[in-house]
């Protein structure tokens, strides 16, 4: 008895070269994407003399997130929270509308694996010559086109890790320092990492992440149901394929087209299944073939499981709309939306200037030598804008309380420096005889202003009296 | 593979294992994926081998590179403390009453001060400064011997009444019960009493006016407005380090007081007294 396989070791593919509307479709969304990646770290937004110029970095060092005109500091990291909740959503969205169509198209690791074979299309040939290349010897003929091929992939990897680590600091002084090896070995480290992962997971690993590493194939499952369209071959028009000549046989030829452009290695005429991330390179082929044979289009092509037997028996189908409009969409719609509107709400209400106000606890309250009593705040300053801000501090209150600032000989007044925060410490003290000095607890209110725009914001909090204990 | 059984359902070979008429599927896991697995063996031993790992009798092996935790800390410490080495010696070249609170060096000095606080003076003055009977509260604006950064930074170093360090604050109070009867001390506290309150017996009052006059203004003043030389507290204020009641009042003249605290400056690098100084004069009643 010969012994049984437990590990398999990769299947080659060799994905033949394929033209049509979705191959066109997804060049554009190539180039998009990572002319999108590649250069977004170099857009300049001026945002003053005090601050980065960088209209998108992420600024770990003084914990800032700057996207062209919006500053998020940590304590608003609920934006940065809101949008992947909104990615999450929008993913669920056009799952369960259009199944994967991330994977097919936008996913980076399709992306980056389909630039990688573009590569290897150019320097190695289509996939007849790759295929005899794999089997041949390694003479200095293999050597050469495996060496350049890899060569290139390296760049690319190069180039991917590269422009990472520009969205983390000043892209030209970085890009600088890195050519002139000054910069910081995490620079290196991590463009070395995203290098390396670039360059086997684009070159040599490709739909195994997606296989055995990418846990969406299996979730994404709970998104799609009959009315999610998805890339499906028509077997009812293709069976039983066979050759054209053949009176009995439908429209399939099996000329093994769709299989062999699939960067998936597999048969779609299988139905559907696991592997397959919709890239839609197969409709491409096949409607190829059709054309050729003069056979309607469309024998691989979306569509839905449940115009299946409408299709079958010849009868109209439900248009893409009555399909994609259902209960599920719309709700991941609106869920969706009231997310952006609410974060969008959020941006705009959000003041320039903003206080928070800790009140010291311990003690309650301080005893003074003439009796009065005194609470302690610990009031922080925010100014999110370019330049110093004078922010007067004040309170509010039905009862008589005497403001002072720790430190601030007779001003109310303290200066915030552009983009910074100040903790300030506030004595609020009431006189002896006063309500307050008394009474188990106060309420009141501070504001800070904005001495130069007049901008206003402002926090309630409590005073101790001594009945509080 | 010649006799590799397929199972008719799914299309997929089974290992030929068989219980009870279920077989177990073959799906294979991909051969790279098992290298990864030996790779990952191979790295835990070597690992094991650099770092810290198997546990011995006492402690555990020490790895070939040598690396600890508690060596990185030391190493932290020793490079905050060179980056800090310009501030400390600024620390110990200031004035502290000179100091701007706006300054670096301040908030420097508020910082660590603070930090040697928490660790060295909240089990008497607690975490908040707000003392308790007999332990001042550092947060109010009466100071028995002085509220200047320089005053309290001598305080620190020196200390209160203790044996250890001949600069230190000394003062003490006769205890009275071996000098006055019950009377005359219920008078002296009536009279210190209706320094600061309405409710009090008038003519008590009066009779230890006297008393107070002859006996305790000495050190205390004549408006019993205290003496900070001689660290002799207010009595005509709102605050009261041992209670203010006629109960504590009468213990106080009767038995009299001796607080101490321990010479820091024995204790405590220079720099760190005077950060506490600074911390102390920060926390609302510096004067």
């Amino acid at each position: 008895m010969s012994e049984t396989q437990l590990y398999a070791p990769r299947e080659p593919i060799f994905p033949r070269r394929v033209s049509g509307r979705f191959r066109q479709l997804k060049w554009w969304i190539m180039a998009v994407t990572l002319g999108i990646y590649y250069l977004t770290p170099w857009i300049r937004w001026d945002r003053g003399p005090n601050m980065p110029d960088q209209a998108v970095l992420v600024d770990m060092a003084n914990r800032r997130f700057y996207f062209f005109w919006i500053e998020i500091w940590p304590h608003e990291f609920y934006f940065v929270a809101g949008l992947l909740i909104m990615a999450g959503l929008g993913l669920f969205l056009f799952t369960s509308a259009l199944g994967r169509v991330w994977c097919g198209y936008t996913c980076p690791q399709t992306v980056w694996t389909d630039l990688f074979i573009l590569v290897e299309r150019w320097i190695e040939g289509d996939r007849n010559a790759r295929v005899r290349l794999h089997r041949a010897k390694w003479d200095l003929h293999k050597w050469r086109l495996r060496l350049t091929k890899w060569t290139v992939w390296l760049l690319i990897g190069l180039a991917t890790g590269g422009a990472w680590v520009f969205y983390f600091t000043d892209a030209p002084t970085l890009a600088r320092d890195l050519v002139q090896f000054t910069a910081h070995p995490v620079a290196y480290v991590t463009i070395a990492i995203l290098t390396a992962t670039t360059f086997v997971f684009g070159g040599f690993m490709r739909e195994q992440v997606c296989n055995y590493m990418c846990p969406w194939p299996r979730i994404q499952a709970a998104m799609m149901d009959p009315d999610t369209i998805t890339v499906a071959y028509r077997d009812w028009r293709g069976e039983p394929r066979g050759k054209k000549r053949d009176a009995d046989t439908g429209d399939c030829i099996d000329c093994m087209a769709c299989v062999n452009v699939c960067p998936a290695g597999i048969d779609i005429r299988n139905g559907q299944q696991m592997e397959c991330i919709t890239c839609a390179l197969c409709i491409d082929a096949c409607d190829d073939v059709m054309d050729r044979i003069g056979k309607p289009r469309g024998l691989i092509g979306y569509m839905a499981l449940t115009d299946e037997s409408a299709e079958r028996a010849g009868q109209p189908v439900k248009s893409v709309w009555r399909h994609v409009l259902r209960p599920r969409t719309l709700l991941y719609t609106a869920v969706w939306a009231s997310m952006g509107i609410g974060l969008v709400y959020a941006l705009f209400v959000r003041s320039d200037i903003e206080l928070t106000v800790a009140a010291v606890r311990n003690p309650t309250y301080v005893v003074q030598s003439d009796g009065a009593i005194r609470n302690i705040y610990d009031v922080r300053l925010r100014n999110k804008q370019g330049e110093d801000a004078q922010l007067q501090l004040s309170l509010t209150s039905d009862a008589a309380l005497q403001i002072a600032l720790q430190g601030q000989d007779n001003t109310d007044t303290v200066t915030v420096p552009a983009d910074t925060t100040v903790l300030q410490r506030v004595y609020v003290t009431a006189d002896p005889q006063a309500s307050a000095a008394s009474r188990a607890v106060t309420d009141l209110r501070f504001w800070v202003e904005d001495l130069g725009s007049g901008e206003r914001t402002s926090q309630a909090t409590t005073f101790n009296g001594k009945e509080s204990q | 593979m010649t006799d590799e059984q397929i199972d008719h359902e799914t299309g997929v070979g089974t290992t030929g294992h068989e219980w009870d008429g279920i077989k177990e599927l073959n799906n294979p896991l991909p051969r790279w994926w098992l290298w990864t697995f030996y790779a990952c063996i191979v790295w835990g031993v070597g690992y094991t081998i650099a770092y810290p790992a198997w546990p011995m009798i006492s402690g555990a092996t020490s790895g070939v590179l040598g690396f600890a935790t508690r060596t990185e800390v030391a190493q932290d410490i020793a490079v905050h403390e060179a980056e800090n080495a310009d501030l400390v010696a600024a620390l110990n070249a200031a004035d502290l009453t000179e100091l701007p609170p706006t300054d670096d060096l301040h908030r420097y000095a508020v910082a660590r001060g603070g930090a040697v606080f928490r660790a060295q003076c909240s089990q008497c003055h607690g975490q908040g400064a707000a003392g308790t009977t007999g332990f001042p509260n550092l947060l109010d604006n009466d100071w028995l011997w002085g509220g200047d950064q320089e005053a309290i930074a001598y305080s620190i170093r020196h200390g209160i009444r203790n044996d250890t360090d001949w600069d230190a604050r000394y003062s003490q109070m006769p205890a009275y019960g071996e000098i006055f009867d019950d009377d005359e001390i219920a008078a002296v506290v009536e009279y210190v009493t209706s320094l600061g309150n309405s409710d009090f017996d008038a003519s008590l009052a009066q009779a230890g006016e006297g008393l107070f006059m002859d006996n305790c203004a000495a050190c205390h003043g004549n408006d019993a407005g205290g003496n900070r030389d001689l660290g002799a507290p207010n009595l005509a204020d709102a605050i009261w380090l041992y209670g203010g009641d006629r109960a504590a009042l009468t213990e106080t003249v009767t038995n009299a007081r001796f607080g101490v605290m321990p010479a820091w400056g024995q204790r405590l690098s220079e720099e760190d007294v005077r950060a506490v100084a600074v911390y102390v004069h920060a926390l609302g009643g510096g004067e």
